[in-house]
């Protein structure tokens, strides 16, 4: 660093040099202020008031310190809590697990054969994923309706007897996760036709040379080539089916249906905060739900690494 | 002229000025389909104050009590004026964002005799604040088909007697119509732990915060009990309210009877079931017990803006008789004033209900409907007890363990 002479202040703060020194954090201020106010305080916000016990019609600055209170009430194992949690588990694997099975081969055809339509079909497949939620609700709910819907209407044909899709707290799992495997079925079509073309063809070419067929082509090849894509994708997977809220909360309304067998974590953490006006335990169960995902992802995380590159 | 009378003229004249000239936007934030009942009014209201204007912010029931709430934490972006629906009156008078009537300027303590008597304990909070005018009620009333009774050689009188003669009532009619007795097991579960309450006691908290949910209440215990027996004897379509199977029920008589306020009567008219004019009744609850669905509050934020103009509103709204009956024609908002209640529209039958006097009886009902005490952790309670209840018609659980279970988780909850 070159050696400055001194020189007066007033002369070294010049406009063009203040300018240059600050517009870059001014530039890049707008960034970091919205996370301020939009990301970093809410955090802590939620993190404040998982320790307190407030309801917003108290108005700010009226909370009460209660220490691990709202924590050890969802962590008792006659808390509903656990039955949410236990519920969007279900959920999550019903929907989930059937979305990658099904995506995964899915692309590959798709990738194979069928590349003069891929454009054709991942835009097909892809929009479930950017219809709006209320007229998946609408679309669903006549589907599902007991005595109306188009499904009780195909099982009579055939003579068999009508399901309460919506209202057997047996059976609406299942119903809300068959439309959140709909949902995002596409979603990951796209994700892993994406690592798909990331895979030279100079590897098939050099399989298909030495007389490999498609299915060990698949076997051999694309999934261990596919790893990073699907352990990409198994993250969202996990962490959007643990949020998982719009797709019930439509079909079922805040109760989560018969029985609250469709209450997920998320909608019971809204209830709580906004029916229930506890925004302390809310609060608590928003950070338990937190743990809960990134532990999850951990186990995802482990399962991918062993044995592997990735 | 004396020098001082003129100025105090001139002074006086501006000020007349001033005031007609002075533009003022009240905002009212309400839900559907009271924003209905408001335009009903609006020309009124715009013949009589040309200098206010109204300025309505309309948003979905669940929406516009969240953002309410948001608004009362923060004492950012409130209303002048705020539509409170009676799920939330309680838990917002708990809260202290919202003006105490009670005192000057508003000073409503004359007004409140004007209204239903069960409203103003709706509206007053746990230490005598009263937060908000009622400007519509839900007195409750026994809806049902008079073909398919008719049709089943029951009396309808005879299934007001008591809850079993309305579930004896209920086998004849599935036996010989084959139409259901009612939508839900769970609606008959609703009226009973809603109605016969002691001085003092809520539905889930008595007066001192007590817990009332449990295996030794009797209350709770019958209210499981005729639920149990409805779904056990196959009385129960199993249809949800708000749903398409609810509206075609309706349509198609497959369900004999419908425990409701007085508004269903226009929603059935409206857009349900008009074809169906004529063929409905109303009737008093089983076992002359009384109940309201529903109700609506107006509420001045502290923090308002206009909170003159606010009152005048409010006034305008829920004091004034030809509002109240414009309401009514608008969308069937029973009148909370007592006096609106006595216009001659009432003795009018209704065409809908075969020229029943009906409106006459849901007066009645309004005017025997008890208050209730309300606490802010009944929303807690109603959805354990409901998920309790599921297990008992769902899963055969046992109904005392199904209440001890709710008690404990309500008693965690209630802190």
């Amino acid at each position: 660093m070159s050696h400055r002479l001194p020189a007066p202040a007033r002369a070294r703060l010049s406009y063009a040099r203040l300018q240059q020194r600050f517009a870059p954090y001014v530039f890049v201020s707008p960034f970091f202020l919205l996370f301020l106010v939009f990301g970093l305080f809410p955090l802590l916000f939620s993190l404040f008031l998982a320790f307190h016990l407030w309801s917003p019609l108290d108005g700010l600055g009226n909370w009460k310190f209660v220490g691990f209170e709202n924590f050890a009430l969802a962590l008792d194992r006659q808390d509903q809590f656990w039955t949410t949690l236990k519920n969007t588990v279900w959920i999550g694997l019903l929907a989930g697990v059937p979305q990658h099975l099904v995506a995964l081969p899915l692309a590959f055809l798709i990738h194979q054969s069928l590349r003069r339509y891929q454009s054709t079909l991942s835009t097909v497949l892809f929009l479930p994923y950017i219809t709006n939620a209320v007229a998946i609700a609408i679309v669903f709910a006549t589907l599902y309706s007991e005595r109306l819907g188009l499904l009780n209407y195909v099982r009579g044909l055939v003579g068999l007897d009508p399901v309460r899709w919506l209202g057997d707290p047996g059976m609406v799992p299942y119903s809300v996760a068959a439309v959140v495997f709909w949902r995002y079925l596409g979603w990951n079509v796209v994700l892993y036709l994406s690592g798909l073309q990331a895979i030279s063809e100079d590897v098939y070419e050099a399989a298909t040379v030495d007389g490999a067929g498609k299915w060990q082509q698949f076997w051999y090849i694309t999934l261990p080539l596919l790893r990073p894509m699907m352990f990409y994708a198994f993250t969202l997977t996990i962490v959007g089916n643990m949020q998982l809220f719009e797709e019930p909360f439509m079909l079922l309304n805040d109760g989560g249906g018969s029985g609250g067998a469709g209450l997920t974590t998320a909608m019971h953490i809204f209830n709580t905060a906004f029916r229930d006006l506890d925004m302390g335990y809310a609060s608590a169960m928003s950070w338990l739900l937190f743990l809960a995902i990134f532990a999850l992802s951990m186990v995802n995380n482990v399962l991918f690494s062993r044995g592997g590159e990735r | 002229m004396n020098k001082g009378l003129v100025s105090v003229l001139a002074a006086a004249l501006l000020l007349g000025q001033a005031h007609a000239q002075e533009k003022v936007t009240l905002t009212v934030a309400v839900f559907p389909s009271l924003d209905s009942s408001i335009k009903a009014i609006l020309p009124a209201w715009q013949k009589k104050y040309p200098n206010v204007t109204i300025n309505m912010q309309a948003q979905q029931y669940a929406d516009h009590h969240n953002a309410m709430t948001t608004a009362l934490a923060t004492g950012q972006g409130l209303p002048d004026v705020m539509a409170i629906e009676v799920g939330y009156v309680a838990k917002f008078a708990e809260g202290q964002g919202l003006e105490d009537l009670n005192k000057a300027p508003y000073s409503a303590a004359a007004s409140k005799k004007l209204f239903t008597p069960f409203t103003i304990a709706q509206a007053t909070s746990s230490d005598g604040r009263f937060i908000a005018m009622p400007t519509d009620i839900g007195p409750g009333t026994f809806f049902y088909r008079k073909d398919v009774l008719d049709k089943a050689g029951v009396n309808p009188v005879n299934m007001q007697r008591s809850w079993e003669s309305y579930i004896a009532a209920g086998k004849t009619i599935k036996a010989k119509t084959g139409a259901y007795l009612v939508n839900t097991a769970a609606s008959v579960y609703g009226i009973i732990i809603r109605t016969n309450l002691k001085s003092g006691e809520g539905i889930y908290f008595d007066k001192s915060n007590n817990l009332l949910v449990g295996p030794d209440n009797a209350r709770f215990v019958r209210a499981f009990t005729l639920s149990k027996q409805i779904r056990d004897a196959g009385l129960d379509a199993k249809v949800g309210e708000w749903t398409n199977e609810w509206y075609d029920a309706f349509k198609k008589g497959t369900v004999a009877t419908q425990f409701s306020g007085a508004w269903l009567q226009g929603a059935l008219q409206n857009w349900m079931a008009p074809e169906t004019k004529g063929l409905w009744r109303v009737q008093n609850l089983p076992e002359r017990s009384f109940a309201s669905w529903g109700g609506t509050f107006y509420g001045i934020p502290s923090k308002a803006k206009n909170k003159q103009w606010a009152w005048e509103f409010i006034k305008f709204m829920t004091l004034n008789q030809s509002s109240q009956i414009a309401a009514f024609e608008d969308n069937g908002a029973f009148p909370a004033l007592v006096a609106a209640q006595k216009n001659k529209v009432f003795s009018d039958p209704v065409d809908f209900l075969g020229g029943q006097k009906a409106r006459v009886l849901w007066r009645d009902a309004a005017a025997k409907t008890q208050p209730i005490d309300v606490n802010k952790y009944d929303s807690v309670a109603d959805q354990i007890v409901q998920t309790e209840l599921t297990n008992v018609l769902e899963k055969g659980k046992d109904i005392k363990q199904a209440l001890s279970d709710a008690r404990a988780q309500i008693l965690r909850r209630a802190r």
